[in-house]
């Protein structure tokens, strides 16, 4: 999607260029440009950093305006002097403030997978890309409050990297909103800001329910008709038990000789595998109660360490096992869109 | 990859800061504490200590209502002891209390920049009381610490000194701004309005009676009347009358002026005149100061019947004008019938013996000038003693004085010979002003003080006019010609830059005023008209307003945009080992090896040493050189330059 605009620029960068000239043109552009978010590293270049004097500037000038007339009122020489000092302090703070965020780079850091109802972790990396220190940087998110911003320092040279929380209500992908970049160092007086909308996106695991379990199921295409844990295939040894193993086969003789509880082990495929099956679960349940349990049989399976597959409308993940066999299925289960809109309930 | 440095931090006021912060704002305070009653000073150093302990500890902040009753009792206070809650005193006074009140909920960090912005008005209400030198930085000294802690909060993770370092280079980078803002922000002599009545109290002079003391109180006084610079050589010390009050109405105790007479004295001036500026410092009062006797008055000022100069405001800011006057001269004005008689009029049933006197030298002497003689001759032969401290005198201050204690100072000098004079029948007025004035070698600036403080005669000899007769001239020569110093008995208590033989004393003193001399002049002393001479000085006569505001804005833009330049793009600076690498690749290019823009330094080295086979040894060594002055760990310097001299000596 993103690689479409560079195709057709052959043409648009000369009428660009000439829309240039136009002011209406350049301030619809700042008004409506950089929404889509930006791949690659961000530079704050001055077109897109801001400032503003914030409330305790404003009171700061008002201060100053009083003392200026208290200074010509009383004909205080020094008054004037202490005033103009203090206004030069105040001018020459919009550069630092300025200074402090201009040309700061900001990329996309890693984002981990959460379960819907958590809170997704961005990570944000903010380079300097100065020879001066960059103080009091605070990060927030569109939708949070700005009391909950981050704060973070970036001395000369290096770079930093801020956690930007956000709540994941849905499973899916969870795109990071669009964020504000603020400083009002070094007196608070002014506040420079810029928004950036880093490429970056987290994936969200349904919510798992409190589910056990699901008993061994055969599968039906295969017409086997074996069932897991009870499986009559050759005995072929004994592991130490595991909380999860089915207490029918655990070895009670070997037990009661007061050892360790162990735990028989079979061959054959349907010992150690589960099927999860979208379809097969009850009526009852809609899709996301449904794609719910699935994610609760995942984490479980991979638990127990048995093998496991699942079957999702016109999607089959095959036999696997361990964390990739995990993390794919949850994958699977959070980017799930019905094919058709009959098949839910 | 350099580390990554991620700093949070919750947003704390941890104590550092606020201990910083409390000891800045100490500092605003703190030239106010003597001014204040005790309680206020007291309750102030407890409040702040308060805030320590909170901070120190932890605590909460006291709760709301706590802070409104202590409010409550403070405006309390403060009306019962100024009997006001305006004013100078008792607003500065509640300014300080509510800055201690805005400590102890001090809860966010705009809290703090309130409580920083009551500093910064606390330190420019210190310029009510003295705009010296040393209170100058005094108040730099309190800015840089406030300023720098509200840095501190600003910046809760950094060292303080650093926060420190920060608020200094903005106070010097906004030190320009300030000179232009300061010269060129168009002028306009205050007030605007009313001043609170205590504003101006507390400063000494002369005043508008003179009773015995009067003068003398001010004789310890070792602050500057007013400054003087002459064109030319200043005049010798004993025809330096600085004339100042009349007094022409007595009632046995005290002279008083009488209600002057506004039209303008007239003279006849002899000889050459002088001419010479004068700086005065606020005393409060209308008189303006000149040589006897100045040929005109200055701007804004009258002349009137009895020489005396009257500004039409009262003289609160240090005050300049130029002035002209005929050291010699015929004061021939003012001596209209009413004022003759005024002249003579003496209160009944005081001194008889002095009466008795001058009925005596006005039988036996025949003319006016035979009397006058024989009454100087009277007071050099008389033995009087000049004297800071004379003895009290009761009813017949006169009698008293020239009779039986035949000590005293100046005021009873010029009152008692006035008396005479009235007493003999010739018409006499008290003048009081200043005698003398001591030249500064550092500057040329003559510097009269307040211990120059003088008291003289003048009587009406008809033809001759108003003639000037110093009786403590004839008493103790030594006064006129030498100055208070040499005429008082030794031991006697006087200031301490008026006494004698400290010379080192002296000449640091001499420094030290022609500093404050220049200070005065330059920074207190620029008003409108220093500013349109400054102006017409650069070539802009007669500068309006709005030229004025025009040039300020123009110049602070000017001033600022190249402080952007340089506060801004020097974030661009190459980084010297890239810069120099750069150097290398273009004269590679220019032999037709350009590197690619994936291709790494090592790989590029190596297809540049292939094509370049007579080179092949140099650019190996330079781009291993680089990929390790990039990407390895932290080289010597020494290393750098090697790298920069290979680049620079490379000739493909």
């Amino acid at each position: 999607m993103n690689t479409q605009p560079t195709q057709a620029a052959g043409w648009r960068k000369p009428l660009r260029r000439l829309l240039g000239f136009s002011r209406l043109y350049n301030f619809l552009d700042w008004i409506f440009s950089r929404h889509r978010p930006e791949p690659g590293t961000i530079l704050l270049t001055q077109r897109r950093v801001y400032v503003l004097p914030t409330r305790q500037g404003l009171i700061f000038c008002l201060a100053l305006m009083v003392m200026l007339i208290g200074s010509i009122n009383y004909n205080l020489s020094l008054g004037y002097v202490l005033t103009f000092l203090l206004a030069g302090v105040g001018i020459v703070s919009i550069l630092h403030t300025f200074r402090n965020l201009f040309r700061t780079r900001v990329r996309a850091g890693r984002v981990e997978p959460v379960f819907a109802g958590d809170t997704a972790q961005f990570r944000i990396i903010l380079e300097s890309g100065a020879e001066h220190d960059r103080h009091s940087l605070r990060l927030f998110g569109r939708s949070s409050h700005a009391d909950d911003a981050q704060n973070c320092d970036l001395p000369a040279g290096r770079s930093a990297e801020v956690t930007l929380p956000m709540p994941a209500a849905q499973r899916g992908w969870l795109p990071l909103e669009r964020i504000t970049i603020e400083t009002r160092y070094p007196l608070g007086l002014t506040r420079a800001w810029s928004y950036v909308q880093p490429d970056m996106r987290a994936l969200v695991y349904p919510r798992p329910d409190d589910s056990l379990l699901p008993p061994p199921q055969a599968r039906p295409d295969m017409g086997d008709t074996l069932s897991v844990g009870s499986g009559t295939d050759d005995y072929y040894g004994m592991r130490p038990y595991q909380p999860s193993d089915s207490p029918r086969h655990v070895a009670w003789k070997a037990t009661a000789r007061g050892q360790d509880p162990l735990t028989k082990l079979f061959s054959g495929r349907a010992a150690s595998e589960l099927w999860f099956d979208y379809e097969q679960l009850p009526a009852r349940l809609d899709r996301e109660a449904r794609l719910s349990r699935l994610a609760r049989w995942v984490l479980l399976a991979e638990r127990s360490g048995v093998k496991f597959g699942m079957r999702l409308p016109g999607l089959e993940v095959p036999l696997g096992e361990g964390e990739i066999q995990r993390e794919r299925c949850l994958k699977e289960l959070a980017l799930f869109q019905a094919v058709d809109a009959g098949d839910a309930p | 990859m350099k580390p990554m440095d991620a700093i949070l931090h919750p947003d704390a006021h941890p104590f550092r800061h606020m201990a910083w912060l409390l000891a800045g704002l100490a500092l605003a305070t703190a030239p106010h504490a003597s001014r204040f009653s005790w309680w206020i000073t007291a309750g102030t150093v407890l409040v702040f200590i308060w805030r320590l302990y909170i901070a120190w500890r932890d605590r909460p902040l006291p709760p709301r209502w706590l802070l409104f009753t202590l409010a409550g009792l403070a405006t309390a206070g403060v009306w019962l002891t100024f009997r006001t809650i305006f004013g100078r005193d008792a607003g500065v006074s509640l300014l300080v209390m509510l800055l201690a009140m805005k400590l102890m909920e001090m809860r966010s960090t705009r809290d703090v920049s309130v409580a920083v912005y009551l500093a910064y008005f606390l330190a420019i209400t210190n310029f009510f009381y003295s705009q010296t030198i040393p209170t100058a930085a005094l108040m730099l000294a309190t800015v840089l610490l406030v300023t720098g802690s509200l840095v501190g909060f600003n910046a809760p993770m950094r060292a303080v000194k650093d926060n420190l370092r920060t608020a200094g280079s903005l106070l010097l980078q906004a030190a320009p701004l300030m000179l232009l803002l300061f010269f060129l922000f168009p002028r306009v002599q205050g007030p605007l309005w009313g001043v609170p009545q205590d504003a101006f109290s507390g400063v000494t002079g002369l005043s508008d009676s003179m009773s015995p003391g009067t003068l003398s109180q001010l004789s310890t006084s070792d602050s500057i009347a007013f400054r003087v610079k002459f064109e030319g050589s200043p005049p010798p010390r004993g025809r330096m009358y600085w004339r100042g009050p009349v007094f022409w109405n007595y009632d046995g105790r005290t002279w008083r002026a009488g209600v002057p007479r506004l039209q303008e004295g007239s003279f006849e001036g002899l000889g050459n005149t002088t001419d010479y500026e004068i700086t005065v410092e606020p005393h409060n009062r209308f008189w303006l100061f000149a040589l006897d006797l100045p040929a005109r008055a200055p701007r804004n000022a009258r002349f009137t019947g009895d020489y005396q100069m009257l500004s039409n405001t009262a003289v609160r800011t240090r005050l300049r004008y130029d002035m002209r006057s005929y050291l010699s001269y015929r004061a021939n004005g003012g001596a209209e019938e009413a004022d003759l008689r005024a002249a003579l009029t003496l209160p009944r049933d005081f001194n008889p013996r002095a009466r008795a006197l001058a009925q005596e030298w006005r039988n036996t002497l025949k003319s006016d000038d035979a009397v006058l003689r024989e009454a100087i001759e009277f007071f050099r032969n008389g033995r009087y003693l000049y004297t800071l401290e004379p003895p009290l005198l009761e009813q017949h201050m006169v009698d008293e004085f020239l009779f039986d204690t035949k000590q005293g100072f100046c005021e009873h000098f010029a009152s008692s010979f006035a008396f005479l004079m009235r007493a003999a029948g010739i018409p006499a007025r008290v003048v009081t002003g200043y005698q003398g004035g001591e030249l500064n070698p550092v500057d040329g600036y003559v510097v009269v003080r307040q211990a120059d403080a003088h008291a003289w005669t003048e009587v009406w000899m008809g033809e001759r006019g108003w003639v000037r007769v110093d009786p403590t001239a004839a008493a103790s020569p030594v006064r006129v010609e030498s100055g208070i110093a040499a005429a008082v008995p030794q031991g006697t208590v006087l200031p301490l830059m008026m006494r004698q033989r400290l010379d080192w004393v002296r000449s640091l003193r001499d420094n030290w005023e022609a500093l404050s001399n220049q200070w005065n002049q330059w920074v207190l002393g620029y008003n409108p008209e220093r500013q349109r001479e400054m102006l017409s000085r650069l070539g802009f006569s007669d500068a309006d307003w709005r030229q004025l505001a025009q040039m300020m804005f123009w110049s602070v833009a000017a001033a600022l945009s190249v402080m952007a330049m340089w506060l801004l793009l020097r974030l661009k600076r190459q980084d010297p080992v890239q810069k120099a690498w750069l150097v290398f690749c273009r004269k590679l290019a220019r032999k037709g090896v350009e590197r690619g823009p994936a291709e790494g330094p090592l790989d590029y080295g190596a297809r540049a040493s292939a094509a370049l086979p007579e080179q092949s040894q140099t650019v190996r060594e330079i781009s291993a050189d680089y990929a390790d002055l990039r990407y390895g760990p932290p080289a010597p310097a020494q290393q750098l330059r090697t790298f920069q001299r290979k680049v620079a000596d490379f000739r493909p």
